[in-house]
């Protein structure tokens, strides 16, 4: 146990404490609130919450709805369910990067997607999804990227929650007169309610983190947190303002945790098999 | 079910499975297009031929081979490092009770909500001071403290399918403790180890942020890749998003037994 504890404290406890030193810190070590408030005055600041927020809001539904449906169809036997169960945790192993590199391939200007829709002829131009000056289509091009990439990870979350509960519970039901949704909804989803929560704080400490995806479909058209933090390392090598990120980020995440443990907490186990 | 939610159901599943499977389908198409079908629009959605074309560019551009080899090398580091330092404590947390058990239990799964921003900037500066910046190990350290939790829950839960009995039969016929670790408890825990293993080596493959911030020149694939994409054509980056998700195909052939198991301790509860 030491040795690993003693790795865990050198490198994930003391970058903690020292992420909020150097954010509260000048260059030359004094103590300071100014980096705080230059990153607060930044024009990008305000671009770069609105957008983290503005993703993290429909990703999460989108993916715990999807995840639910597909976790409800893995339990349901279907003939090929091996199949579709392989395919589906497919991208759980595929990074973020490849991601936004392979939805890149699908979604760029002269891309798979405005392809096939000048096959069909529903299009006369290429759609700019990835322009820089259409929102919408960056935000949706973000959301459906990195959906693909994380749903495998939350529906492999869920279905384990899922064959967890009692097949005897949602029978019961069935013969006390439930039917398909009135199970789901009355005896599946309370039960789920550990492990939704735990798949809902992973999905969000991620999301708030979400870069590479990013960075490849938009390049420098649509800021969030993360990329911001990376830039001021890379481009301009000002570690303070990188922290304050940094810091932020932690904060965001720490404080949306706090919020699903306190919304979805289980008072005592509802059934102990 | 009835007969029309039942094709409800297959309707759905058929509609998932495109969804996953379309874009993958795509990359290797994009891959393997010559230059000409990629920048032909509309871009054919059939392969007309295989071309090699991108794929050698994309190995012959600068950097990305030595990048590639360091990869690995920062992947295998990754693994031997989170092996040894987690497996010790997988042990411990499988075989004794010990103060503050549970807590360190919830602290590990808790770790993977820690932004990769708060790691990797303030130890940047550490190990510009230590004079690590920029290296192969300063990213597998990184790579390794992610890595870590998910190996100590894995080898425990791994450690806690052999029988205490065994290794206590092996010490009864002779054997010392830690003679009974290495000769009865590992050689029976192979597989799931391996499975950790895999787990440490495709996490420290796919890591972006730390690799780009912790990195000049020293840069891994995924690294050599953000730093090159501004200023690289198409066909190398649909090269290089292939390359990067090679791997991951043989991961979650291999992982497949012990993905659900493995989730099961994470998912809390039962």
């Amino acid at each position: 146990m030491a040795p690993a504890a003693i790795f865990l404290a050198l490198f994930l406890v003391w970058p903690a404490v020292r992420a909020l030193l150097i954010a509260f810190q000048s260059a030359s070590g004094d103590f300071t609130g100014a980096n705080f408030a230059a990153v607060f005055h930044e024009p990008d600041f305000t671009l770069a919450v609105r957008n983290t927020f503005l993703v993290l809001v429909i990703v999460i539904p989108v993916e715990v709805t999807i995840a639910l449906v597909m976790a409800v169809l893995a339990q349901q036997r279907l003939r090929g369910n091996g199949v579709f169960l392989y395919f589906w945790t497919l991208p759980l192993a595929v990074s973020d990067l490849a991601a936004g590199l392979i939805w890149l391939s699908v979604l760029t200007g002269h891309g798979y997607l405005n392809s096939l829709l000048q096959d069909l002829h529903l299009i006369r131009h290429p759609v700019g999804f990835l322009d820089y000056n259409n929102l919408a289509g960056l935000v949706v091009s973000v959301v459906v990227a990195e959906t693909w990439r994380s749903i495998s990870l939350v529906m492999v979350i869920v279905l384990s929650g899922v064959q967890g509960i009692p097949a005897e519970l949602g029978e019961a039901a069935a013969v006390l007169g439930a039917g398909g949704w009135q199970r789901f909804r009355h005896v599946t989803l309370p039960l789920l309610k550990p492990t939704l929560q735990v798949a809902l704080i992973l999905r969000t400490t991620a999301a708030f983190q979400v870069f590479a995806v990013v960075l490849v479909l938009t390049g420098s058209a649509f800021p969030v947190l993360a990329t911001k933090a990376e830039s001021w390392v890379y481009e301009y090598h000002n570690f303070q303002m990188a922290a304050v990120y940094a810091i932020l980020l932690l904060g965001l995440s720490s404080a949306s945790t706090l919020v699903y443990l306190v919304t979805l907490r289980t008072p005592r186990p509802v059934f102990q098999p | 079910m009835t007969r029309p939610s039942r094709m409800l159901a297959y309707g759905a599943a058929a509609l998932l499975t495109l969804f996953m499977l379309l874009p993958i389908y795509l990359i290797v198409l994009a891959a393997f297009s010559s230059r000409a079908a990629i920048f032909d629009y509309p871009r054919p959605l059939l392969p007309g031929g295989v071309s090699l074309d991108s794929m050698s560019y994309f190995l012959r551009s600068y950097g990305v081979v030595p990048a590639l080899g360091r990869s690995l090398a920062v992947g295998g580091l990754t693994v031997v490092l989170s092996l040894l330092l987690g497996c010790p404590a997988g042990y411990a947390i499988a075989r004794y009770t010990f103060p503050g058990r549970d807590l360190a239990q919830l602290l590990l799964v808790n770790v993977r909500a820690f932004p990769l921003a708060v790691l990797a900037i303030p130890l940047l500066v550490t190990f510009i001071e230590w004079h690590l910046y920029d290296t192969v190990l300063s990213v597998a350290f990184v790579h390794t403290a992610m890595s870590l939790p998910f190996t100590v829950l894995l080898s425990a839960s791994v450690f806690m399918r052999v029988p205490v009995e065994l290794e206590e039969a092996a010490m009864v016929m002779g054997t010392s403790k830690l003679g009974a670790v290495v000769r009865v408890v590992l050689p029976n825990s192979i597989p799931g180890l391996a499975a950790a293993a895999l787990f440490a080596f495709v996490l420290s493959w796919n890591e972006v942020f730390a690799a780009a911030v912790l990195t000049q020149q020293s840069t891994t694939l995924p690294a050599q890749l953000v730093q090159a994409l501004s200023n690289s054509p198409l066909p190398f980056k649909y090269a290089g998003g292939l390359a990067l998700t090679l791997p991951a195909f043989i991961f979650i052939f291999f992982m497949r037994p012990f993905l659900f198991n493995a989730f099961r301790g994470v998912a809390g509860a039962r």
